[in-house]
């Protein structure tokens, strides 16, 4: 009994292996489960990384409510909104990709890693879209760019509506309104950051998927760099209501 | 192998439930809510969101139970975090000194 | 079965790790965790030197109590970068990236690291991390105390506050490939027959170390960047002006710092494991106890951050919480130190280098804890906060307990590393050297410090310079007797006398295989029937609670 046990592991020697076998693992399964393993671990770091900047979100909103909700009504929600659809879509497209190599249909596979591709920077550009109107708007905190200070235009009582201009509920104060957007600029940045990533991942992937590497048998990068992708996507879930809905009830109802 | 293939079914379940909640989500904002309840709504649906994208798009509804270990101990060890040093800033003031 | 007596090594082969590729190309391009494990060890000894360079520096200058050595913003200088090159360069990978990479593969029967590609990665994110610190050293220095609080780091430095924290948040990576490697590794690669309780207590260590590694070091990462731009854009979230708080950044550093030093002390502990079981030839006492006690201790280190924030401000009732789960994060630890001591009694005692080590640890590894309790003591830390006191805690800890640990270890398992003996007399002599030394340095520091003297100051009161003094002369010793092992290794790798497989006659899975190993680690995938350091002979060895022999897939 423990005979044949040992052997069903020691496998490598007499069978013809997989090419993508590296030679440390005895087989492609524990290889595969390694693979697997290793990217949960690894999205358990970047869940403390982002961790760190939700509790600074956290405190800051707790103490300066009134600050927070009128800087995040002045984020635009439509472009917000939009943009979590299309990481929505985009998970679906990666989920879809692996689908894709798991029953062996490489075109759909190749199909759905380039719309996931065009989603994430479709993702990117609308987001450099709002960077480029916090901009204009004199919204970039302190000296991120040199000769271009934190300066709002703040929406004075009985002057005519300026969109451009920050309204201030009763109570707020422009540094705390400078607070919001650190954080508004921290986390998204970060998220971006993490989006470019996943981005060239896919790229790579997608060159090796074209080659035909990718198949039932051996399909654990797509795997892994799904998790990935999905991972990055639900950090976003998380950012749009906390970023960008907050105030929304007080500016309408108040 | 012994992994479990999803059906592409389920993703478009899961898919349009996540743009239902969305949907939700962006309206709930602009109805006023007694006392902290707009955030609560709006956290309890990213939650639900979060929950489907990871048990269904990152398979643990269909992994082993050390994938399912692992997420349950990170989200945890944020918890900690959280709660800990909201020990700290909660409860400052309490004490009256002078 | 192959009880040790009757166990036959495998016939010497002339081919090893070592010699099996020539060429420097060989050794940057490995994939090899043996070879890595060297190129890890070479490095940290480096940084440790300079990081020693610092101290001798600090000993100097305190040897009289004015300030006539160094220039006060030289002497911060000096001691943040004594602190960032030992914690971050040499303390947190010392022993995980040389003895663990080199030793895990090998204990649980396995060919390599799940990840060899990432392992190479991290040691060169390692070096990248050593270098922009090196750079910021040279540029000027940094100055804001190893702790880099706010608002001092964010607004008042004129040093070189973000090319440090870079350096540091580069290396932060390093770690956290090598603890994600570990993992995975641990769960995924364990030969057949080798279930999670017949691992050795060093594996069980590691794998808490790596825990710690995984969940901690992102959050400094995020702090560290957080300062930076903070720094950068002259606004941040702990930044007063704009409402932000700088005990914020107390909180998310020793989120990281305070576990940092479990990622210190597990893998040390792990080590004295193997060596008292070992060297007192008796299976551990309390296998199970101890194993999960490297656990515990990796979730507890977690709770008790805030004992940093005792008095900063941060609320009384939060540090009252922080308190009691401080006293509670010694308990593992002495629970430890008790089946130590219950494998030690009754034992056949062999009196080696490394064990000399491990009986140092011991000791020392207590007197730091016990003073880490009173440290823990809200009422009692109001006084001794910021003074030497706590310097002499926390070197009885890292110095006294990791630093013996990681030399014990490397004796004890330079034979397999090199395939070479160190001459024992020389061994035991320097291990006498150290400890003496080492007790000299700071146990005068405990008395300063309970009398008032501040850490961090480069003049003191005068009626503290005899303290000082005891203290710079045993630093002397120490120092001397940190060189004797340096000479003595180098010196034996070329006339060294040979070792064979199992110099030591010890049963655990790395001494089955040749001295040094071959690239493989072994000839064949070992299959493993015995628990972890069994001694007897199997008929002889009371078993109790499970039945013998079975083997399950975890």
């Amino acid at each position: 009994m423990k005979q044949e046990l040992a052997e069903s592991y020691v496998t490598t020697k007499q069978v013809g292996h997989h090419s993508a076998l590296q030679h440390h693992f005895e087989n492609m399964e524990q290889q595969r489960e390694a693979g697997t393993l290793g990217m949960w671990v690894f999205l358990v770091t970047e869940i403390m990384f982002f961790g760190g900047m939700f509790l600074a979100y956290t405190l800051y909103r707790a103490k300066y409510p009134q600050a927070f909700a009128s800087a995040s009504n002045h984020l635009d929600i439509t472009l917000g909104a939009v943009n979590t659809g299309v990481l929505i879509l985009s998970s679906l497209t990666m989920a879809l990709a692996v689908h894709s190599t798991q029953v062996g249909k490489q075109r759909l596979q190749i199909v759905f890693l380039v719309l996931t591709i065009i989603l994430g920077l479709t993702f990117l550009g609308i987001k450099a879209v709002e960077y480029h109107d916090k901009f204009t708007d004199n919204l970039i905190p302190g000296t991120l760019i040199p000769g271009h200070p934190f300066d709002p235009r703040v929406q004075l009582e009985g002057a005519p509506h300026d969109e451009h201009a920050l309204h201030l509920l009763p109570g707020a104060t422009v540094k705390n309104v400078e607070m919001f957007y650190w954080i508004y600029f921290a986390m998204t940045g970060m998220h971006a950051v993490h989006m470019i990533i996943g981005v060239g991942l896919l790229s790579v992937l997608l060159y090796f998927s074209v080659r035909g590497r990718y198949g039932p048998e051996y399909h654990n990068p797509i795997e892994v760099s799904g998790l990935y992708w999905h991972f990055v996507d639900i950090v976003w879930i998380f950012l749009f209501p906390l970023l960008y809905l907050l105030g929304r009830h007080l500016m309408h109802g108040g | 192998m012994s992994e479990h293939i999803v059906s592409v079914k389920v993703y478009l379940v899961i898919f349009f439930s996540l743009l239902v909640g969305t949907t939700l989500t962006v309206f709930a904002a602009f109805y006023d809510f007694p006392w902290q309840f707009n955030t609560i709504i709006a956290l309890t649906i990213a939650s639900v969101k979060g929950t489907l994208v990871v048990l269904y798009f990152m398979h643990v509804r269909y992994s082993n139970r050390l994938v399912w270990v692992i997420v349950i101990s990170a989200l945890f060890w944020m918890g900690i975090l959280f709660a800990l040093t909201f020990s700290d800033y909660a409860t400052r003031g309490w004490l009256q000194v002078f | 079965m192959t009880p040790i007596e009757t166990f036959e090594p495998p016939a010497p082969s002339k081919v090893n790790y070592i010699n099996a590729e020539y060429g420097l190309k060989s050794w940057l391009l490995t994939k090899d965790h043996k070879r890595i494990a060297l190129l890890y060890l070479g490095s940290v000894t480096f940084f440790f030197f300079i990081g020693g360079i610092y101290a001798m520096m600090i000993r100097l200058e305190l040897l009289t109590p004015q300030g006539d050595l160094l220039q006060s913003t030289t002497y911060n200088k000096v001691f943040t970068q004594h602190g960032i090159i030992m914690v971050f360069f040499f303390l947190i990978p010392s022993i995980p990236a040389t003895l663990g990479n080199f030793l895990i593969p090998m204990m649980i029967g396995a060919k390599d690291l799940a990840f060899p590609r990432l392992n190479l990665l991290s040691w060169y994110i390692y070096i990248l991390g050593g270098l922009v610190t090196i750079y910021a050293l040279l540029a000027g220095g940094v100055d804001t105390g190893w702790t880099f609080y706010a608002p001092y780091s964010t607004t008042f430095s004129n040093s070189y506050v973000v090319a440090a924290g870079l350096g540091i948040f580069i290396t932060g990576f390093s770690s956290i490939l090598t603890g994600l490697n570990f993992i995975v590794t641990i769960h995924t690669m364990r030969a057949p027959g080798m279930t999670w309780f017949r691992l050795p207590l060093f594996i069980w260590s590691h794998y808490a170390t790596s825990l710690v590694m995984i969940l901690g070091t992102p959050v400094i990462a995020i702090t560290i960047l957080l300062l930076a731009f903070e720094r950068l854009a002259h606004v941040g979230i702990f930044d007063p002006a704009i409402g932000g708080d700088p005990v914020l950044f107390q909180h998310l550093f020793w989120f990281y710092s305070h576990p940092a030093v479990y990622i210190m002390i597990l893998p040390s502990m792990g080590v004295v494991s193997e060596l008292i079981a070992n060297f007192s030839r008796k299976n551990i006492f309390g296998y199970k106890f101890v194993a999960f006690s490297s656990l515990a201790i990796a979730v507890f280190g977690f709770l008790v951050w805030g004992h940093h924030l005792f008095v900063a401000s941060q609320s009384v009732y939060a540090g009252m919480i922080f308190s009691f789960l401080s006293f509670a994060v010694a308990i593992p630890s002495a629970i430890k130190v008790f089946n130590w001591t219950a494998t030690l009694y009754k034992s056949s005692i062999a009196y080696d280098t490394p064990m000399l080590y491990a009986l140092g640890f011991i000791g020392l590894f207590t007197i730091g804890g016990m003073t880490g309790l009173f440290l823990a003591a809200l009422a009692l830390d109001v006084h001794l906060s910021d003074t030497y006191f706590v310097v002499a805690h926390f070197h009885y800890i890292m110095v006294g307990g990791t630093l013996m640990g990681y030399l014990g270890g490397l004796h004890y398992w330079w034979p397999k590393i090199s395939g070479r003996m160190y001459p024992e007399g020389w061994g035991r002599f320097a291990a006498l050297v150290i400890f003496v030394g080492f007790n000299l340095t700071f146990m005068p520091q405990f008395v300063a410090g309970f009398m008032g003297m501040p850490r961090r100051y480069h003049a003191y009161p005068p009626e503290f310079q005899v303290f000082n003094v005891l203290s710079t002369a045993g630093a002397s010793i120490l120092g001397f007797g940190m060189l004797i092992p340096a000479i003595y290794f180098v010196w034996s790798m070329r006339y060294g006398k040979h070792a064979e497989a199992n110099p030591w006659h010890l049963p655990g899975l790395e001494w089955r295989t040749q001295s040094p190993p071959p690239t493989e680690n072994f000839e064949t995938t070992p299959l493993v029937t015995w628990e972890a350091y069994e001694f007897a002979p199997p008929e002889e060895t009371k078993v109790v609670g499970r039945i013998r022999g079975e083997f399950e897939r975890a």
